[in-house]
């Protein structure tokens, strides 16, 4: 255990020292984080413009799932995209094989060798943005709202990692899988709306097939004080399903790993 | 006879050789033309949430909005800069630079036979867009039709010299891509891929109009879906950007090929 936080800590400081070479993109990250966000507030306005409502979602309420889903597109930023989009490249150089070899667990590896700071106002900005309107819906949060909030953002981390990582692994078959994780970011931008603005048929599908609803509608049901211990149970459950499934399928994906050019 | 410089022989043997590097990346491809179903899932969402009416469209003319935006988007993509970012830094450009041809038209090349391998797939999206959503279904008149991809094709040359534009700054920094951005982000919201303009608030509709982006996706896919719209002023308005742009792309290209410093090769 503690050869891994030390591992995690030299990751993360060369990360960082390496990533400051780019501080002009830094830059342009945030300028284009804050447009992405000005225009998906813009879109969500369009929604509510005339007097109309998303389900019983008010205007500050689908803020708060829009500032889930900025916190959730960080952390992708942050930490899965950088990760996860390499494997592909150790597959197809065959650079995979050293990753192998290492005396630690290789998902570990993959999952954590660098960070981009890049996500970070990202992050930042999304908790702002569910503090401010949750504040507004409910006039103070409480504290045990906060508290299980935490927990259901804690399951919503651990799904959208866990899909990412699935279709990463999926590279050991295909080389050019990157297409795949664009289908899946496409996918996820659903959640930028609470779940209840979609079909019934699609409303299924994102909460049993794909759960896009434990993403982002979820969390912010449970820091508006909309508690339902059935939600919370099944986004659990769905966490420990899908980490599970990413171990198992990493470890069966590797099974056919043939080391290609080395 | 030359084409834009290009003898028929160059441009056969150009689209040929890449049409089959890029029948060897189906599935890739495939995967590509799903990643576009953005347009499907804001399609969902507004009709569902009822405020169709309060934009002057019914749910039919909605459908078939946001089904010609997913089209004219799937031919009009282009990712130039990526690749032009990786040739420049890894110096495969340097062996392009010494031809007898600007590099740009190998793009060019690229991009045109990814959509022909593209169309397919593309068109079996439609196929199951229409048997799932079977009273959306419409066929546009040939003129129409016509205008529509004459309208596509105007809209992929302003977004490839948009993209060549954030290009050709690669010669100055290397990570220029992450300046491709601040083109997405507007592209994407002011485009009409999220939602069909006639939504915005007309101070902000004004301003959006003397911007490109509408003339990318929205104006086109009005085309392609039969509704009302000037058509001959949409396509002297495309024109008008792309004798804006492509100067300016020349000039960039220009002075910036005189810093290629040839890494790594």
């Amino acid at each position: 255990m503690k050869r891994y936080l030390l591992s995690l800590r030299l990751f993360w400081t060369t990360a960082l020292s390496a990533q400051l070479e780019y501080r002009f993109n830094f830059l342009i990250e945030l300028i284009a984080m804050l447009g992405t966000l000005l225009g998906s507030v813009f879109i969500l306005s369009l929604f509510f413009s005339h007097g109309n409502k998303i389900g019983d979602w008010t205007w500050e309420a689908a803020l708060v799932v829009q500032g889930v889903y900025t916190l959730l597109d960080g952390i992708t930023n942050t930490f899965l995209k950088p990760n996860l989009s390499e494997i592909v490249n150790y597959v197809r150089e065959g650079t995979l094989d050293f990753v192998l070899l290492k005396p630690i667990d290789s998902q570990f590896w993959l999952s954590t060798r660098t960070i981009s700071p890049s996500g970070l106002p990202e992050i930042c900005l999304g908790f702002s943005l569910i503090i401010w309107s949750s504040n507004r819906v409910s006039n103070g949060i409480h504290f045990d709202h906060i508290a299980i909030f935490i927990i259901s953002l804690f399951c919503a981390i651990i799904i959208l990692y866990s899909f990412w990582f699935l279709i990463a692994s999926t590279t050991i078959w295909f080389v050019k899988t990157w297409n795949a994780t664009e289908v899946l970011r496409a996918v996820l931008a659903s959640g930028r709306y609470p779940v209840a603005a979609y079909p019934p048929s699609l409303r299924l599908f994102f909460t049993l097939v794909l759960p896009v609803a434990f993403l982002t509608t979820v969390p912010a049901q449970m820091i508006l004080g909309n508690i339902n211990l059935l939600k919370l149970f099944t986004s659990l459950l769905f966490s420990i399903i899908f980490f599970n499934l990413s171990r198992y399928f990493w470890k069966f994906a590797l099974r056919f790993y043939t080391s290609a050019s080395s | 006879m030359k084409i834009f410089g290009l003898s028929p022989r160059v441009i056969k043997v150009l689209l040929t050789t890449q049409y089959a590097n890029m029948l060897e990346y189906r599935i890739e491809i495939a995967l590509w033309a799903l990643s576009g179903i953005l347009p499907f899932i804001m399609l969902s969402l507004w009709t569902e949430s009822n405020t169709a009416n309060t934009f002057s469209f019914t749910n039919i003319e909605l459908s078939r909005y946001f089904l010609s935006a997913f089209l004219v988007r799937q031919f009009s993509v282009v990712w130039v800069v990526f690749l032009f970012e990786e040739d420049a830094l890894l110096g495969r450009l340097s062996p392009y630079l010494l031809q007898p041809i600007h590099p740009l038209w190998r793009y060019v090349s690229s991009h045109l036979a990814e959509q022909l391998t593209r169309f397919p797939f593309a068109f079996l999206i439609a196929f199951i867009f229409f048997t799932l959503n079977p009273s959306s279904f419409w066929i546009p008149s040939f003129p129409r039709f016509l205008f529509a991809c004459i309208a596509t094709n105007f809209a992929f040359i302003i977004a490839f010299l948009l993209q060549s534009l954030i290009a050709s700054l690669c010669f100055w920094s290397e990570k220029a891509s992450s300046l491709e951005r601040l083109i997405f982000v507007p592209y994407l919201f002011l485009s009409g891929l999220l939602v069909p303009l006639s939504a915005f608030p007309s101070h902000i509709l004004k301003f959006v109009l003397y911007t490109p982006f509408p003339y990318l996706i929205n104006f086109p896919a009005r085309i392609l879906s039969g509704m009302p719209v000037d058509i001959l002023k949409i396509i002297s308005i495309q024109i008008i950007w792309i004798l804006i742009l492509t100067p300016i792309v020349r000039f960039l290209w220009q002075i910036g090929v005189r810093r290629y410093t040839a890494m790594g090769s």
